[in-house]
């Protein structure tokens, strides 16, 4: 208890940085379970691609040494960009590929859960044993072990409060995030398309005989979920400049459990949720050690849900401004 | 295309007759398959079915074991309707209680057996009661949770080893040191001279005649209860759990049955897995487990028995039999899954109860939020009519 | 039967012979699954890699070469009495080869040499690959037990596929010699037939801890560790030993899945202690190592065996890991400087191989030298050789090859490395060792 005393403000600011990963990537899990009602499983590997373009782009950038404050943010832009093109293509290309087919012939909600832990696995694998191998110079084998991105940020603390320190990289993270996540909020709730996901994902029925062109609803749900997860990846590689084929694993099920904490379906509940869950790990480990972590994090999310069975902010993408 | 539908269209007509036929017919079917299944470890199988990795060894587990766990597992996802995602939980109780019990408190591996099943079956309530009001994915995700939970908790628990496991477990005592006699037509198979319950380290068959029981007996209570009022109110529940509400069935206490008899499955899986594993570790219990026996249910036709066995068989055998591939097998195995999924989304062999099901409505666990369907069922046609 | 798939195949015959050069499997360096040693650069490695792959390929025309005139003459299996099969066991496809493919191949080495001075009954070599999982490692065992007739095992390379398959050779009545397992409990188990040429990690951990309290002088340690089975029981042990000489500490805990350390990175910078020790691999090692740094903590980072590679440095980034110290029960030794036996060795595992020694080749090479002084004595049984190996004394490269009776090293020394850039020279033994 001390501890978690001690380390109350510090774990603050490290759970929020966190957090705002996690809400990232729960954002993908939340929207394309809102209009297609489905746990997008290979949705963390979208991630780990979008990673891995990172590396890439920092090395077509011929980036070879830490950039200064204000340069990285401009570059970090840049990175975004590039891995939210990858990440949001990959996520498009895997609708058509192990989604649309058991949409068109009608395959129940477990066939499609089944193929995306088949379009997971598939994913992970082609990452270890081709594309590392051969576009990130690790032989055979090596495709297992973690790729280092070139040196490109080296985290300045931009202030402190009391002991509290205020690092650049975690700090870009969090006003990133939430850059993004109003952005994507006012995208649903303002244009013409926005209104397309939200009017699928709260009767898809009537919002085709409305005229809604489902099959480019569900492929842009997939592209934006896909380019947040890109962009959760840009913010992580300026953090931890290390990636590995099973970065997104771990990774994409605390997403999946921040986007249910938060009322999945909900974009708010998403950016609620990430948070919620980062601060919890990060106290949870300073009471409990961090071995008791997920643990702490879990039994939460099974007291939340037992109180409010649809999350903290309930569900539906539709009611995103409520 | 059309080849792929006569044989699938062939197969249904067989399952259709099988469906009605007699017993006088099918008794000795079932006689065949057993005798099957007693002679499968023979060495002129193995040869074939597994080069390079003991056959028999394979057969016990994964190849037995996933398809004990898979059975369990169809009970909770194929019967009523529950997706659970975190079934490696109850399968590392079972094999805990194994080695708990009989490690470090000397007990005999026929009294933990009950007590294993039972203690398993008791988590299951624990966890159901309080999540078992929450509806689909999210009980999916506090199912995931759960099994993360019981792997951390053995991890950081030292009285149970922590991240060492438990070494040195008991392997069965030894029931009668009979053996196969060594002549025609059992040494021709390469089974002569086995002793079937004499439970070593180094011989793997005894074991697999263990879990071959175990199964047995496993899908015979499983399909009367099937065939029984639960097996009714199950089906209720996963068509429609507001309907079946409605019309008086107490839909809690019944998804808390099916929880409890899927756990206990599990449970015994675990116990007869940790009798001849010798040392368990918590790495043997990742979330991975859960997936593919989830894979294997769905894949093999969830909600229907001999489906459901096909699929585990080839969810553990196949990336066994393909070692030759190395690395990619696991790549290919994913593919599969995809591809599978989008040929035949209802599974190998699907179930008939739920085929019939399928063509009215979504099916047990409804269909893709998206997926509209016109007035007539087919949503091609709906599609059409609004794409472009 | 002869069969030699490649380089995909994982049932690979190698029958070293005189001359002859047959890699198994995907092991070659060609493919650059042998870990860059200590010493060799890391950073212009993308020429070099180029110049091995195409070594790679030429070795590759070579072994089939080889091969097929290998099968002409090998037709008699192991079953005839001039010939006796050992077997290696470990991780050779999966994520951790890069510290099992230096001891096979020092044990290919030591069995090659052997078969080339012509004796009486020569030595067969079959390698399995468990990929370091006890659920694939013990089939694989009864598969060497049954059909392929070993007798011996060198390995299995991992303590925890140890603890599965051990007791299946236990009852096969077959003597195994690890030369990487370095669980402690594993000799506690009271097998018979168990042996490692390796200390465990209660050697490993005191030798550290003393190195951590003389060596540096740290009166407050902090011992993180990844909470796995080879981690933690090594973590516990340095802590009890520093506590023991009086230094304060604390424990934290990293998920190694994870890849945000900070709750832990936040303990430890409360602490601000002299030395931080981790109990771990490497991989998470240069993780820690980074965010310890970006924290401004600056003590003393040391970590032990799974972390003697240079992935650590390169996961830390540039020089950020420099000055870090690992301590291994092993001996890794390019130059030779540590005995004329080591020189000897050294030169030819790089003549062999094309590449400087790595960790747990020497053990490898011991391990393999163990089973050939059994035969050499005229041993051909695997009960017989497991009763001379507990009477063995032989010098080997790594140490004097005795056991203890319950199959650990009858001494073992705690040798020290510390991280220069992209190498790792040996700064020397625990006990004494004190770094400039």
């Amino acid at each position: 208890m001390q501890n978690f005393l001690d380390q109350f403000w510090p774990s603050t600011v490290d759970g929020l940085s966190l957090g705002a990963i996690y809400a990232l990537v729960a954002l993908g899990y939340t929207m394309v379970y809102g209009v297609l009602r489905l746990i997008n499983f290979a949705h963390s590997e979208i991630f780990m691609i979008g990673t891995f373009a990172v590396v890439g782009a920092v090395e077509a950038l011929g980036i070879n040494s830490p950039v200064g404050t204000l340069a990285l943010i401009g570059l970090i832009v840049v990175l975004a960009v590039v891995a939210a093109v990858a990440a949001g293509g990959s996520a498009v290309l895997l609708e058509l590929v192990a989604y649309r087919p058991l949409r068109r012939s009608g395959g129940s909600r477990l066939a499609a859960l089944i193929s995306a832990i088949g379009a997971s696995l598939f994913l992970q694998q082609l990452f270890a044993i081709v594309v590392i191998p051969r576009f990130f110079d690790r032989p055979l084998a090596g495709g297992h072990l973690p790729v280092q991105s070139n040196d490109f940020t080296d985290p300045v603390n931009l202030f402190s409060i009391g002991s509290v320190d205020f690092r650049s990289d975690k700090v870009i993270i969090f006003v990133g995030a939430l850059l993004m996540m109003v952005a994507l909020d006012q995208f649903v709730s303002r244009t013409r398309l926005g209104r397309g996901i939200r009017a699928t994902a709260q009767d898809p029925e009537t919002a085709v005989l409305m005229g809604v062109n489902i099959d480019r609803i569900v492929m842009a749900t997939f592209a934006l979920g896909g380019a947040m997860a890109g962009v959760a990846a840009a913010l992580y590689m300026m953090r931890f400049e290390e990636t590995v084929y099973t970065v997104g694993f771990l990774l994409g099920i605390k997403a999946f459990t921040a986007a249910v904490l938060g009322g999945i379906g909900n974009l708010r509940g998403a950016l609620i949720g990430g948070m919620a869950l980062g601060l919890l790990e990060m106290y949870g480990s300073s009471i409990f050690g961090a071995e008791w972590r997920d643990v702490v994090a879990f039994s939460v999310l099974v007291l939340v849900l037992m109180f409010r069975p649809t999350g903290i902010l309930g569900e539906s993408l539709q009611r995103a401004r409520a | 295309m059309a080849s792929l539908r006569a044989v699938t269209g062939t197969v249904a007509r067989v399952r259709d007759g099988w469906a009605s036929a007699p017993g006088r017919v099918r008794w000795p079917v079932y006689a065949l398959l057993v005798l099957g299944a007693l002679i499968l470890p023979a060495d002129s199988i193995g040869s074939f079915m597994s080069p390079s990795s003991n056959w028999s060894d394979l057969l016990f587990f994964p190849i037995g074991g996933y398809i004990l766990l898979a059975i369990g597992l169809n009970v909770v996802v194929g019967q009523a309707g529950l997706l659970d995602l975190g079934y490696v939980a109850f399968f590392a109780i079972g094999a805990y209680s194994m080695a708990v019990l009989g490690k470090l408190h000397g007990w005999d591996f026929w009294a933990i057996v009950p007590v294993g099943i039972v203690i398993a079956a008791a988590s299951g309530v624990i966890l159901g009661a309080p999540t078992l009001r929450l509806r689909g994915d999210y009980l999916a995700i506090v199912t995931l949770g759960f099994g993360e939970i019981i792997r951390i908790v053995a991890q950081n628990t030292d009285s149970i080893g922590g991240p060492n496991g438990i070494s040195g477990i008991p392997h069965p005592p030894t029931l009668t040191e009979w053996a196969v006699p060594d002549v025609q037509p059992f040494s021709g198979l390469g089974l002569g001279g086995l002793q079937p319950f004499t439970y070593g380290a180094l011989d793997s068959r005894p074991y697999y005649y263990l879990m071959l029981l175990a199964i047995i007996v496993v899908i015979v209570f499983v399909v009367r209860l099937n065939r029984s009022r639960v097996g009714r109110a199950w089906a209720a529940i996963r068509e429609d759990e507001d309907a079946a509400e409605l019309m008086g069935v107490p839909t809690f206490k019944f998804k808390l049955a099916a929880f409890a008899i899927g756990a206990a499955i599990g449970g015994l899986t675990g116990v007869i897995y940790g009798s001849q594993a010798t040392s368990i570790i918590p790495k043997n219990f990742e979330f991975m487990v859960s997936a593919l026996i989830l894979a294997a249910v769905v894949l093999g036709g969830s909600g229907n028995l001999p489906g459901v066995i096909l699929g585990a068989f080839l969810v553990a055998w196949l990336p066994e039999r393909f070692r030759a591939l190395n690395d990619y097998r696991v790549l290919f195995f994913g593919l599969a899954l995809v591809v599978m999924m989008a040929l035949r989304p209802e599974g190998l062999l699907p179930s008939r109860r739920r085929k019939a099901e399928l063509q009215e409505g979504t099916g047990g666990m409804g269909g893709l939020g998206a997926e509209v369907a016109g007035p007539d069922g087919d949503p091609h046609e709906a599609k059409a009519e609004v794409t472009g | 039967m002869c069969r030699v798939l490649l380089p995909l195949g994982r049932e690979v015959y190698d029958i070293p012979g005189p001359g002859v050069t047959v890699f198994s499997g995907r092991a070659f360096t060609g493919l650059g699954l042998v870990p860059d040693p200590p010493g060799s650069g890391w950073k212009g490695d993308t020429l070099r890699r180029n110049i091995m792959r195409a070594t790679g390929a030429v070795a590759l025309s070579a072994v089939l070469a080889v091969s097929a005139s290998a099968c002409g003459g090998d037709s008699g299996g192991s079953g005839d009495k001039n010939s006796v099969t050992i077997g290696f066991m470990g991780d050779l496809t999966g994520e951790s080869a890069g510290i099992v493919i230096p001891p096979k191949q020092g044990a290919a080495l030591a069995i090659e040499e052997y078969n080339a001075t012509n004796p009486k009954v020569k030595i067969k070599f079959k390698t399995y690959d468990s990929q370091g999982k006890g659920e694939q490692a013990v089939p694989l065992a009864k598969t060497a037990l049954t059909k392929d007739k070993i007798v011996g095992l060198i390995g299995p390379a991992f303590s925890g596929e140890s603890q599965q398959v051990d007791p299946v050779l236990e009852e096969g009545k077959v003597p195994s010699i690890s030369p990487s397992a370095t669980n402690a409990a594993l000799s506690k188990n009271g097998w018979k037939f168990f042996h490692r040429i390796v200390g465990n990690d209660d050697v490993q951990g005191s030798g550290i801890g003393t190195f951590i309290t003389n060596g540096l002088g740290a009166k407050k340690v902090f011992v993180v560790h990844d909470n796995s089975e080879y981690g933690k029981p090594l973590g516990t042990t340095v802590e009890s030993t520093v506590k023991a000489a009086g230094a304060t500490t604390q424990v934290g805990v990293i998920d190694p899945n994870a890849s945000d350390y900070s709750a832990t990175v936040n303990q430890v910078k409360a602490f601000a202690p002299d030395a931080v020790f981790f109990g771990g691999y490497y991989a998470q090692a240069g993780k820690l190592v980074k965010q310890l740094r970006q924290a401004g903590v600056k003590s003393r980072f040391l970590s032990g065996d799974g972390s003697l590679d240079p992935g650590l440095a390169k996961g830390a980034g540039g020089t950020v890991a420099d000055g870090s110290v690992i301590g291994c029960p092993c001996l890794i030794d390019p130059t030779g400087k540590a005995s004329p036996a080591s020189k000897k060795f050294s030169e030819a595992y790089k003549a062999k191989y094309k590449t400087d020694t790595a960790i747990y080749s020497a053990e490898g090479y011991d391990a393999a030298s163990a089973f050939i002084a059994a035969i050499k004595a005229g041993n051909t049984k695997a009960e017989d050789i497991n009763k001379f190996l507990s009477t063995v004394d032989v010098p080997g490269v790594s140490k004097q090859i005795k056991f203890t009776p319950t199959g650990d090293p009858a001494s073992s020394a705690i040798y020290v490395y510390e991280i220069k850039g992209a190498t790792l020279p040996l700064v020397g033994d625990a006990k004494t060792a004190k770094l400039k």
